[in-house]
């Protein structure tokens, strides 16, 4: 089995941030591993600005905040990176497996490195009860749908949920001349950022509908309503409060999950509930030597937070590397 | 109102006298100012949606305008960009269209696109 000193898996900005750090620290043999045919994680679909204010001090989109760590990994020529290259398996001993076109391949590292981001969660995950029409969307993928791939999901839709992505998403749909109904949140304020509310809902004259819940999404084949009702401290339905939402389109922003299958395999103790590696610090896992970083330790809501604390994530591993030498 | 030059978000008291900004306090910094009198006088927005392209490594090629727009203009700016479609390679910030609307500001790449 290949030898290499440090592998990341992932590479969004988490990946890209620990394996440039560790390169710094003196790490000489970095294998990136990423599935995608592309460098930026997540960013690539993030096509609105908001990144990189406190990083670099300037406002940047996701695909711009992107490339300035793409083209500084693509000079490193300590830095291998592999695309369209899955990895499958992690064992304890840091053994790692990955396929990518026209080969399975196997290494043993030094020192691991997962920055595999986060996975949305979806309708299944918080009830709903209904009908299971066509016309209902995480909210992430739909923003992939339209940014990357150019394919609008409807014509009126609803939005289930006024985080960040959620907020986002609603100006996107309105700018491409969807009619964005209504925005729904159950609890009394937008989880979202405050400018998002503004230049995503109010710009728009986009109703966001506070202390509300979706009671249920209606539909033969196609969605054709979302019925929603008000709720009380307890988040229980207020009787004759009900309102009906005619809507072709419901887009479901409830929220991100660590997207952790290889920590789990390599045996490591995990949080159930948040999905994420028990240890006492950030960056580090119950396995020594195996580091996580980036949307897979913690879910972030600022990209610029995500490069800071895996820039320490790569000093860490290189530390780590060091104290075995 | 609500600055949205960062995301900070810092409430603002807001004096007008209908049309011009004469008071202001809840600013944490001075983009606070700027941001009161342009929101109160002329709101402006940055404008970030993709572009088609064909026949390139992408579908869908990001972009953004050089600068803020009339939020009154978003509209008509995305009919004038739905219009395009992109048939050669483009770095990033280079310029896909200039002076869109007329409105000084050019559209910008926010990625590369290269041929297949
Ligand atoms: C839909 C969505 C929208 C968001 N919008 C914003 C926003 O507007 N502004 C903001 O600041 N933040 C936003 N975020 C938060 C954003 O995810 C983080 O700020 C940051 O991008 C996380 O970086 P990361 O590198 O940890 O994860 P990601 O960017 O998700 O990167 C993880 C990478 O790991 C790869 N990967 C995963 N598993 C494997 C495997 N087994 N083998 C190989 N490669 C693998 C993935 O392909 C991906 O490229 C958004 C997140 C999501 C999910």
């Amino acid at each position: 089995m290949k030898e290499r000193e440090l592998v990341i898996v992932g590479g969004g900005p988490a990946g890209m941030a620990a394996a440039l750090a560790a390169r710094a620290a003196g790490v000489e043999d970095v294998l990136l591993l990423e599935r995608d045919q592309y460098l930026g994680g997540i960013l690539n679909q993030c096509i609105h600005p908001g990144f990189g204010l406190h990083h670099f001090k300037e406002e940047l989109t996701g695909p711009e905040y992107a490339d300035r760590f793409i083209r500084q990994v693509k000079e490193d020529p300590g830095i291998e990176v592999s695309l369209r290259s899955f990895t499958v398996k992690l064992t304890k001993d840091k053994e790692l497996s990955y396929l990518r076109p026209g080969a399975f391949e196997e290494v043993k590292a030094g020192a691991v490195i997962l920055a595999t981001g986060c996975r949305e969660r979806t309708r299944e995950m918080i009830p709903i009860p209904g009908t299971r029409p066509a016309g209902v969307y995480p909210a992430g993928l739909a923003q992939k749908m339209v940014n990357l791939e150019g394919w609008l999901p409807g014509k009126r839709a609803v939005i289930i949920g006024s985080g960040d992505i959620g907020l986002i998403m609603a100006r996107r749909l309105a700018l491409e001349g969807i009619a964005v109904k209504a925005v729904i949140e159950i609890q009394g304020a937008s989880r979202g950022l405050v400018r998002n509310v503004v230049q995503c809902l109010e710009d728009f004259a986009i109703p966001l509908y506070l202390r509300h819940r979706v009671r249920a999404i209606r539909g033969r084949d196609r969605v054709e309503s979302v019925e929603i009702a008000r709720v009380d401290g307890d988040l229980k339905d207020i009787p004759g409060t009900d309102l009906e939402i005619a809507c072709d389109t419901v887009l479901v922003s409830v929220g991100l999950i660590p997207e952790n299958e290889l920590l789990e395999m390599a045996g490591a103790e995990m949080d159930r509930r948040s999905n994420t590696p028990i240890a006492p610090e950030i960056n580090r896992t119950s396995i020594p030597g195996i580091f996580a970083c980036g949307n897979a330790c913690k879910v972030y809501d600022l990209a610029d937070w995500v490069t800071r604390d895996s820039e320490l994530a790569g000093k860490m591993a290189a530390d780590y590397l060091g104290s075995l030498a | 109102m609500t600055c949205i030059a960062c995301p900070q978000g810092c409430f603002l008291e807001v004096e007008t006298d209908g049309t011009s900004v004469i008071g202001l306090s809840g600013h944490k910094c001075s983009r606070g100012a700027v941001y009161a009198r342009q929101e109160i006088e002329a709101p402006v927005r940055t404008l970030t949606t993709s572009v088609l392209a064909r026949g390139m490594d992408l579908k869908m090629l990001p972009v953004r305008t050089s600068g803020p727009i009339p939020k009154g203009k978003l509209a008509e700016a995305m009919d004038a960009v739905k219009r395009i479609t992109i048939t050669s390679p483009v770095k990033a910030g280079a310029v896909v269209a200039t002076d869109l609307l007329g409105l000084g500001a050019d559209l910008i790449a926010t990625r590369s696109l290269n041929k297949l």
